[in-house]
């Protein structure tokens, strides 16, 4: 079972890139439990949504405590809530920023890095810091646990249409392309 | 708060397990998650407030000269910018 | 016995909100009468699109409260109209009144209720204290476990509602947040199945508004010296029995869905790994899902516990309950609600009354845990398991526990 929490803010769209993504996990024949934090949440405040898969059937709906990969659609979030807290060792992180690598200091847990500046893609094509499609396409290049044409069949079956469509077609497809990936390699202790 | 009558009611006079009641008084900033931010021209200003009528927030505050924006609680939401007269305002992009 | 073709289905990914919509379309109600409140409001919102977009054929009804709401679908009931609505805590209280008419006039209703803890200390997160709160007031209750059965209990609940021998309300309930937006895989059955499995509608043939069929319905009964008190109690007792006979058809409904749909629900209670079982846990809602985990790894461990997971909670399912708790040394009984006149959760108060018809006397202990949108997790059940075991070594009184005290 795979445990992923996606952290952003309310009003972006995180617990509907937790729709996308388990349509799409679902396309692939896994089975999916996507729980959102709950709350009228003003815009702005930080959320979180939870979202499991696995091969076989998933009864429990419950948050995650363990994650293998933290998914932070915000680039503030960090600031605000420990993104990291109990993650499980050798996990991945999915970032939106404009800051290089070398800018953050990550708890030593983290294996895997995606960072995406998907704030400055958003306003470009959204003209709002939209960033849940791009993002999706970020945490697939990173992780290579769902593929790319699973997440479009999964945004087709979504609300979103016309222009609305081709967006967060585009967004996705940028989000993929332009997200670094790196993997830290860090000296065993003696 | 910058002026009150009375101060807050002393909760460890009670139990705590009684009627739900709240002392302490914690302001959510809309700074925080502010992704563009109002930069001013002061020549351009002439003070017409429309800016103060306008914001959301209650963020504008006044200057000699201007008017600037309090960064704690600007949301970034950029109606300023959009109704300013003067087109004195414009939002730029958040550093993160 | 000759293989059962699975009928046609498509696979969605949905919460348990919009899987209640896609069940309420499928069943072709007639009028809807709606008023959003959280953790709900995505379920209204979902039918309302569902009508605009043709896919449903009902009348929608925007009321200015939830005691119109009620009333509203009363009146089109006795017209013949099969109805729907949800909702939950202050809502729930506000159609209280006419939420008492329904099960006395036998009006076979089917009201969703995406339990919510009440208000006060001021809350929005779930809880079942808002279904708990009604339920002795005569409708049916139904809990259910995962995205899946709220819909294929939904469509159910209109089979058990309008059967002969019980025409009652229904409500179904599903957690809200955990269950009201937690989106999983869900098969959305056909219309022409589903339309072929409920059969033709009748839901005011026993009483009804209709000027080609005058009545008074519902007229002033009682008062001492009369006919009144025995007319009282015959139509009452007439109500204990439809409600007792709901105890059959809701098992025959669901036996019969599992025939038509290749899913079988456990219809009033569910034992899991109760063979051999020392010692037993309960659940009710979605809570069952991870208690299941838990027991598992228990069960990995050498534990010998099991777990019983109550889905119909009014009527309450004794004999069933009596039987399967009937061999086991302790009992640890999980609530989402309290019952404040007893300190302790109102399935532990029923579950303790049920096994006075055990032949031995069993200890059992409350847990109470998950309000206002607490999560319960597997930790938290293997802390009622190891709990209970030592319920099931010691045998003493023990006081109620709160699982979410500390977190």
């Amino acid at each position: 079972m795979y445990e992923i929490r996606i952290h952003g803010r309310g009003g972006q769209g995180a617990v509907l890139a937790g729709g996308i993504l388990a349509t799409a996990l679902v396309l692939e024949g896994k089975f999916v439990v996507a729980v959102p934090s709950f709350g009228f949440e003003r815009r702005g405040a930080p959320v979180a949504s939870y979202l499991r898969f696995d091969e076989r059937e998933i009864r429990q709906m419950t948050n995650i405590y363990h994650p293998d990969c933290v998914l932070c659609i915000d680039p503030t979030v960090p600031r605000a809530v420990n993104v990291f807290e109990g993650i499980k060792d050798g996990a991945v992180l999915v970032q939106t920023t404009a800051k290089p690598l070398g800018d953050f200091e990550l708890p030593r847990e983290v294996a895997t890095v995606g960072l995406c500046d998907a704030v400055s893609i958003a306003l470009d094509i959204f003209k709002r810091s939209i960033t849940n499609t791009i993002m999706l396409g970020a945490f697939a290049r990173t992780t290579g646990l769902v593929s790319l044409d699973s997440l479009r069949a999964a945004i087709q079956k979504s609300d979103f249409r016309d222009a609305g469509l081709k967006q967060n077609m585009a967004a996705l497809e940028r989000g993929y392309e332009s997200t670094q990936v790196r993997q830290i390699v860090r000296e065993a202790a003696a | 708060m910058k002026r009150q009558a009375y101060n807050m009611f002393d909760a460890s006079t009670i139990p705590d397990d009684l009627s739900p009641i709240a002392t302490k008084l914690t302001p959510m900033l809309p700074g925080d998650w502010r992704s563009m931010r109002p930069v001013v021209d002061r020549a351009k200003c002439v003070k017409c407030a429309v800016c103060w009528l306008y914001c959301p927030v209650q963020c504008v505050v006044e200057r000699p000269a201007w008017f600037d924006f309090n960064l704690k609680t600007c949301k970034g939401c950029g109606i300023c910018a959009t109704e300013c007269p003067q087109r004195a305002i414009t939002m730029y992009e958040e550093a993160a | 016995m000759s293989a059962i073709l699975k009928p046609k289905s498509k696979l969605i990914v949905c919460d348990g909100n919009e899987a209640a919509a896609w069940a309420v379309s499928l069943a072709n109600v007639d009028m809807v009468a709606v008023y959003p409140i959280t953790p709900q409001s995505s379920l209204v919102e979902y039918l309302a699109k569902f009508i605009a977009d043709g896919r449903l054929g009902a009348e929608l009804v925007d009321v200015e409260g939830e005691h119109s709401v009620l009333s509203v679908l009363q009146g089109a009931c006795l017209a013949g109209a099969r109805t729907y609505t949800a909702s939950c805590g202050p809502g729930l209280a506000f159609m209280f009144e006419p939420y008492m008419r329904t099960p006395g006039l036998r009006l076979p209703l089917v009201m969703t209720i995406v339990t919510r803890d009440t208000l006060t200390p001021q809350s929005v997160w779930g809880g079942h204290q808002d279904a708990m709160s009604v339920r002795e007031v005569g409708w049916i209750h139904m809990y259910c476990e995962s995205v899946q059965e709220v819909l294929d209990t939904t469509i159910m609940a209109y089979k058990v509602a309008e059967h002969h021998d019980v025409m009652l309300p229904v409500n179904v309930n599903h957690d809200g947040n955990y269950l009201s937006f937690g989106a999983a895989r869900c098969e959305l059955p056909e219309q022409s199945d589903v339309s072929a499995f409920l059969g033709e509608k009748n839901v005011n043939w026993h009483v009804a508004l209709d000027p080609q069929r005058p009545m008074a319905v519902d007229p002033l009964t009682g008062g001492a010296g009369g006919p009144g008190p025995s007319t009282f109690v015959r139509y009452r007792k007439g109500q204990c029995s439809g409600t007792q006979n709901a105890l059959k058809v809701i098992t025959e409904v669901h036996e019969q869905w599992g025939r038509c749909f290749g899913r079988y629900h456990a219809p009033l209670i569910e034992s899991y790994r109760m063979d051999g079982a020392e010692y037993a846990i309960m659940t009710i809602g979605s809570m069952t899902g991870a208690a299941k985990d838990a027991v598992d790894e228990a069960r990995e461990r050498g534990d010998k516990v099991g777990l019983v997971k109550v889905k119909t909670y009014r009527p309450f399912p004794v004999q069933a309950l009596a039987g399967a708790l009937a061999d086991v040394k302790a009992v640890g009984v999980v609530d989402r609600s309290v019952s404040f006149g007893w300190n302790c959760g109102p399935l532990f108060q029923d579950t303790i009354a049920a096994m006075y018809y055990t032949p031995r006397r069993i200890p059992a202990m409350s847990f109470i845990g998950g309000l206002a949108g607490a999560d319960l997790t597997v930790g938290h059940f293997e802390r009622v398991i190891r709990r209970t075991a030592e319920l099931a070594r010691d045998g003493q009184p023990a006081e109620t526990v709160w699982l979410n005290e500390k977190d």
